[in-house]
């Protein structure tokens, strides 16, 4: 037990690549049962940091500091925080989900392979203490996405380009996201580089204390602002892209809708709250005055997305894009409370229990969008699977008769997305609009729109797939979810109803992190 | 007993009602009422004697009522709390609102067919034709979320607790309303219940939305959602309500009130979100009795009567918008809403429409300050609207189980259809009659005599005089149309044979109708007006008005009004006038056919046909803000925006770098590449040339082998030569 403990951060971060060997072990059938049992030891871990954060003491805790990279002055710098637990803890909780919803792919030693590896790059960019290791971390999981995306996605679609010419949707779609995360990461190096450079060191909580306040110039040709204003819209640009930021967003619903269902509730439930994760962790602490400057900007694209995708949302014949929209639509409120602490950390006057509010709904939102969207992208899939097809026009309705505890789950997770109080959606929503009220008024006011249209995209979603007089067409298919499948919702369900109704479970902790960051 | 704790466990059975039907006992039909009937009784027994412990302290019981909160969000240093109280407000809701949740229950074992037989031919998701609601145990669990949530909006503490239980009776409305989800209609015009119910959450999210932002607001300014801490906060309720707001025409207290008061506009039904009420009646009755009675449009009223003093800016004096707004809704919605009530034929339509009128008369109350009236109206109308909604469906049911006899295939819900039920269906007349003079207002013996009668007083002593005539108007046309509904379905003959084979229901739906009947009646003597001659005195000179008033700090409470004649007897002018022509015209000389047209119709022409399609308030905002969101869905934001702007910028990208590719790859092909390639170009081209020497026929390869080995052997013998 102490071993653990004093181990647990490793332990966690590798206790998925033992998941990997064990499937490339097993006979090919006990593929996927064998990664689900496996999947449930970094659970288990990530449970008893949970449990065995202190965060009435708060500040990186269980830390780890190897020699790693020593001629650059890198290390295995590994600790969490309030901000970082809840994401371990919902990773390690989803990777489970996503391998019991996947049991029944086909190639399963390689995809249950990737999936262990995309585990751990996505732990390590939670984990991890230093920018390089983040950096290393935050590519090792995209290359695992661009194949799963790329052989598992749904093999039929074609994505229309320009002048005519078509392409695999699938192909396109893994495309797309690996450019696009590629593009990200690229200005993203040269920004750590340059910060490397300048301090002599990647380690965060060092440079936390000396980056902001820096006079250092680069070459001697840059002056210290132009640097870091350099630096910071490089670091913006690369978590804009991964939140997904209108406009940097049109990546998401194409890699969200060609993925398999395993990939999409990952995508969505983890792999874009890295994007948002980057914003609290690095960009507002070592750029608090860019990102004060740049406040405006970022609240006015968060409402953008917030609208723009709700309404998108509303226009979608795919049931999938419809939810991949959703997500863009529920990330847009993430940013628009990280706007918020922007603009406190940039030093401009804000009553402390505002930001506090805005910067612990933000994270909350990103936990709950995590645990909403995973369940109705698994839900999408449990129908496609069936009926082969996502589109709502052709599912044409009338499936309820059918699916009475499918409609039941629909109807619940469709609850929770759409933020009803009660429900965990709503208390990330609520302290988001009520943080960033008082600073970006009109913003919020604006991103109500959005708010009114994701209940017309959601009614529109089970009224498409569920209501309806009886449809004969799926008569003689067997809707209704089966046992397995409703395993994987049952968790999610639980927690999205205790959060809901007792969200202290999650926001003490997320709370006493956001203060002692911006506090 | 522990009273606080009590208040904590009202809301709680029917939640766990719900949560026991949906994962445990819903197979069985008798053990889900059972489970559901006994959770509201629960709450009930719990509801009463909380609140009449409370109002047994009397007056002093302001002065520390019941309350209780927990920490529920931490917000940096401090919490967002959670907590139930009971102040003299809610004590009158949980007197009533429970009683008509249990009577609305008992209503739905029957209304459901419970006891008879599921017949082979239903379908859930659609209306039963004889046998149980297939569906039946999943309509228990809605009814008890729905009615954990009203109670939990009642015993809330604080703003955000109350728009949590208000959400999530949004949420069962919707899923009640669109019931029957599979039904669909032959005519392309009627709304099918899947709709209606995506309206009504709808149009109460336009407003719901606008109620977050004043949460928001208010806790914001306030730094707490409590009300009695906000309230009763000298110095704060000082600041908001002299602080400009963000625009500028409001104090901060003014424009959170009207923030939250749009609120009620959307679920309450006030114009010009009134449009998803109507169409809400595609729900199972007893839904429609919950919702536009009961508990959700109350709901609405009592959010507005919360805010009040911030609405009333404090009860100052001066220019209040807010006030003027909520006026002006109230009375506009009140007149509009009984005028298009005249013109419906549809049974449950002409209530949907009246309710919708009614609550414009509180409103109004509200907005003039009837504070006391706005409230004894809305206790009343629950226990008569209720009533009506439920003899509605009654009425429905008996002319549904002659359709069923006759096989005829009529609209049961056709008031044209119906006529001569009084003989047919005697319990269901005699309440409906009652129900009916309360509603329009009978002097002296109906409860809605009283409370309407306050509102009208109000108006006349503060000096409304527009509002005063705009309510009498409607409260005349209110007993017409009433007059017009009892006549067409209860007197002369039976215009159908279903209506001439209608019988009275069992006794799970009659004795929720009389013991609402009682209240109708009675409930209404506990608000007379103190000075009102000989009855002020003999009922206890107000004793509602008195209690009611104290839920407001003391220097808010608006000054009582003397008693004054002229406003009682036009009160008592309009409701018997009003019933008066209506049996004039519809009860004296009753339609003899089914194919009969209006009387009134052929009067007004042109006017009734606007009023029969609702002053064309649903075409204009299909036109004006339906359609537009789908083409900004489909079209705009994402075909134009992403799929074009966006990915289009992309793509260009994608492909000066496509080219660019191409052209470093030609030149590497002339620089690097060249030479290996020709050597495989050598290669590729002794292939193809060489191919065509393998045909694949027999006969070639042994030539071939012929010529081979010949070749072979000229050249051995040219070696060895």
């Amino acid at each position: 037990m102490e071993f653990i403990t004093n181990n647990l951060l490793p332990l966690i971060l590798f206790t998925p690549l033992l998941g990997l060997l064990a499937v490339m072990l097993v006979p090919k059938e006990r593929v996927g049962h064998v990664a689900f049992l496996f999947s449930l030891i970094p659970l288990a871990l990530a449970l008893v940091l949970w449990t065995g954060y202190d965060f009435a003491e708060g500040g990186f805790q269980y830390v780890v500091n190897a020699r790693w990279y020593p001629s650059v002055n890198a290390g295995f710098h590994l600790g969490v925080d309030g901000l970082s637990v809840p994401m371990v803890l919902l990773t390690n909780l989803l990777v489970p989900l996503c391998i019991l919803a996947s049991v029944k792919v086909d190639r399963i030693r390689g995809f249950m392979a990737l999936f262990f590896i995309l585990q751990t790059g996505t732990l390590g960019v939670f984990l991890a203490l230093d920018l390089l290791l983040f950096f290393a971390f935050y590519e090792v999981g995209l290359v695992p996405m661009y194949f799963l995306i790329n052989q598992w996605g749904s093999p039929k679609g074609k994505r229309e380009l320009s002048r005519g010419r078509v392409m695999s949707a699938r192909q396109y779609a893994s495309f797309k996201f690996m450019i696009y995360t590629m593009a990200a990461g690229l200005g993203l190096l040269l920004a750590i580089q340059l910060m490397g450079i300048t301090q002599g060191t990647f380690s965060l909580p060092e440079l936390y204390e000396t980056w902001p306040t820096t006079e250092a110039t680069f070459l001697n040709f840059a002056s210290a602002s132009t640097v870091k204003t350099v630096a910071f819209w490089a670091f913006f640009v690369a978590f804009a892209i991964k939140v997904p930021l209108f406009p940097f967003h049109t990546w998401l619903p194409d890699a969200h809708t060609e993925a398999p269902t395993a990939g999409s509730m990952i995508l969505a439930g983890v792999l874009l709250k890295l994007g948002a994760y980057g914003f609290l962790r690095l960009v507002i602490p070592l750029f608090p005055e860019q990102a004060g400057e740049a406040a405006p900007i970022i609240a006015f694209l968060g409402m953008l997305s917030i609208v723009l995708a709700a309404y998108s949302a509303y226009g979608q014949t795919d049931f999938k894009r419809l939810v991949a929209y959703s997500s863009v639509n529920h990330m847009g409120f993430v940013v628009l409370g990280l706007a918020v602490v922007a603009w406190a950390a940039g030093g401009n006057a804000v009553d402390p229990t505002t930001a506090a509010i805005a910067g612990s709904g933000a994270v909350i939102q990103m936990f709950n969008h995590g645990l909403s969207a995973a369940a109705m992208f698994f839900l999408v899939g449990v129908v496609y699977e069936r009926a082969h097809t996502r589109n709502l026009e052709e599912l044409g309705g009338g499936i309820w008769q059918y699916a009475p505890i499918y409609g039941g789950l629909l109807i619940f997770s469709s609850m929770a997305s759409l933020g009803l109080p009660g429900l965990n959606g709503f208390v990330g929503e609520f302290a988001i609009v009520r943080g960033a009220w008082p600073v970006f008024t009109l913003m919020t006011a604006l991103s109500m729109l959005g708010l009114l249209m994701t209940g017309a995209y959601v009614l529109k979603g089970i009224r498409k797939v569920l209501h309806g007089p009886i449809n004969p067409h799926w008569a003689d298919h067997n809707m209704e979810i089966n046992a397995r499948e409703v395993v994987v919702m049952a968790p999610l369900v639980v927690l999205m109803l205790i959060i809901g109704v007792w969200p202290m479970s999650i926001a003490k902790i997320i709370n006493a992190a956001i203060v002692s960051i911006f506090g | 007993m522990n009273l606080t704790l009590l208040t904590w466990l009202i809301p709680v059975p029917p939640l766990i009602s719900f949560l026991l039907i949906v994962l445990v006992v819903n197979r069985s039909k008798a053990l889900s009422h059972t489970v559901a009937l006994t959770s509201v009784i629960i709450s009930w027994i719990m509801s009463w004697i909380v609140a009449f412990s409370a109002i047994a302290q009397g007056h002093h019981y302001n002065e520390h009522p019941i309350h209780d909160h927990v920490h529920w969000l931490p917000t940096g240093d401090t919490f967002l709390n959670m907590g139930v109280a009971v102040d003299n407000l809610s004590a009158v809701l949980l007197v009533f609102v429970p009683l008509c949740i249990v009577a609305i229950f008992l209503y739905s074992v029957g209304y459901s067919n419970f006891g008879k037989h599921l017949d082979d031919h239903d379908l859930p998701g659609s209306p039963p034709h004889h046998g149980i609601e297939p569906l039946y145990s999943r309509f228990f669990a809605y009814l008890s979320l729905f009615a954990g949530a009203m109670l939990t909006l009642v015993v809330a503490d604080n703003m955000l607790l109350m728009f949590m239980g208000w959400e999530v009776m949004g949420l069962c409305s919707y899923l009640l309303i669109g019931f029957w989800y599979g039904r669909e209609y032959d005519n392309p015009k009627q709304t099918p219940p899947r709709i209606a119910a995506i309206k009504a959450f709808m149009t109460t999210r336009v407003a719901d939305v606008f109620m977050l932002l004043g949460i928001a607001y208010l806790y914001a300014e306030a730094g707490t959602l409590n009300f009695r801490d906000i309230f009763f906060n000298e110095d704060l309720m000082y600041t908001l309500t002299h602080e400009p707001a963000v625009i500028g025409a409001f104090t901060i207290a003014q424009l959170i009130g009207l923030l939250i008061f749009i609120g009620t506009v959307g679920k309450s039904a006030q114009f010009p979100l009134h449009v998803w009420l109507p169409d809400a009646m595609e729900g199972p009755t007893p839904v429609s009795a919950m919702i536009h009675a009961a508990a959700m449009v109350s709901a609405g009223i009592y959010s507005t009567l919360r805010v009040f003093p911030l609405i009333s800016n404090g009860g100052g004096h001066g220019a209040n918008l807010t006030m003027d707004i909520i006026t002006f809704i109230g009375a506009f919605t009140a007149l509009f809403g009984a005028t298009i009530a005249v013109a419906q034929y549809d049974v449950k339509k002409v209530l949907a429409y009246s309710t919708i009128s009614q609550l414009g008369f509180m409103v109004a109350a509200i907005g003039m300050s009837a504070y006391v009236a706005a409230t004894f109206h809305l206790m009343t109308h629950a226990f008569f609207k209720a009533l009506l909604f439920m003899g509605s469906g009654s009425i429905i049911h008996g002319v549904e189980h002659g359709m069923h006899d006759v096989h005829e295939h009529i609209d049961p819900q056709d008031m044209r259809n119906m006529g001569g039920l009084r003989h047919k269906m005697p319990t269901t007349f005699w309440t409906f009659l009652i129900g009916g003079f309360a509603l329009s207002g009978f002097p002296f013996v109906t409860a809605g005599f009283w409370s309407k009668d306050e509102i009208l007083g109000d108006a006349w002593y503060n000096g409304h005089y527009i509002v005063f005539t705009v309510l009498c108007i409607a409260a005349f046309l209110t007993a017409f149309y009433t007059m017009r509904q009892i006549s067409l379905t209860f007197f002369g003959k039976p215009r159908t044979e279903s209506a001439a084979h209608a019988h009275e229901n069992v006794w799970t739906i009659t004795l929720p109708l009389v013991v609402l009947s009682f209240f109708a009646i009675f409930a209404g003597f506990v608000g007379v007006h103190a000075k009102f001659p000989v009855l002020g005195e003999l009922f206890g000179k107000n004793p509602f008005g008195h209690w009611v008033e104290l839920a407001l700090p003391e220097a808010m409470i608006p000054a009582h009004f003397p008693f004054d004649w002229f406003p009682v007897i036009m009160s008592i002018v309009v409701g018997v006038g009003g019933l008066t022509l209506g049996y004039l015209i519809y009860g004296r000389n009753p339609m003899q056919s089914a194919d009969d047209v209006d009387p009134v119709k052929r009067l007004l022409g042109p006017i009734w046909t606007m009023l029969e399609n609702k002053y064309y308030v649903d075409e204009f905002y299909y036109a004006a803000f339906i359609k537009p969101a789908h083409w900004i869905g489909e079209t705009l934001t994402f075909k134009i925006i992403d799929r074009g702007i966006i990915d289009g910028v992309i793509h260009f990208v994608a492909s000066f770098f496509w080219k660019a590719g191409e052209g470093s790859a030609a030149v590497e092909q002339v620089a690097i590449d060249a030479p290996p390639d020709r050597m495989a170009d050598g290669v590729r081209w002794t292939g193809d040339a060489m191919k065509y020497v393998q045909t694949g026929r027999i006969q070639n390869y042994l030539m071939y082998t012929v010529i081979a080995i010949a070749a072979i052997g000229l050249m051995f013998g040219f070696l060895l030569a």
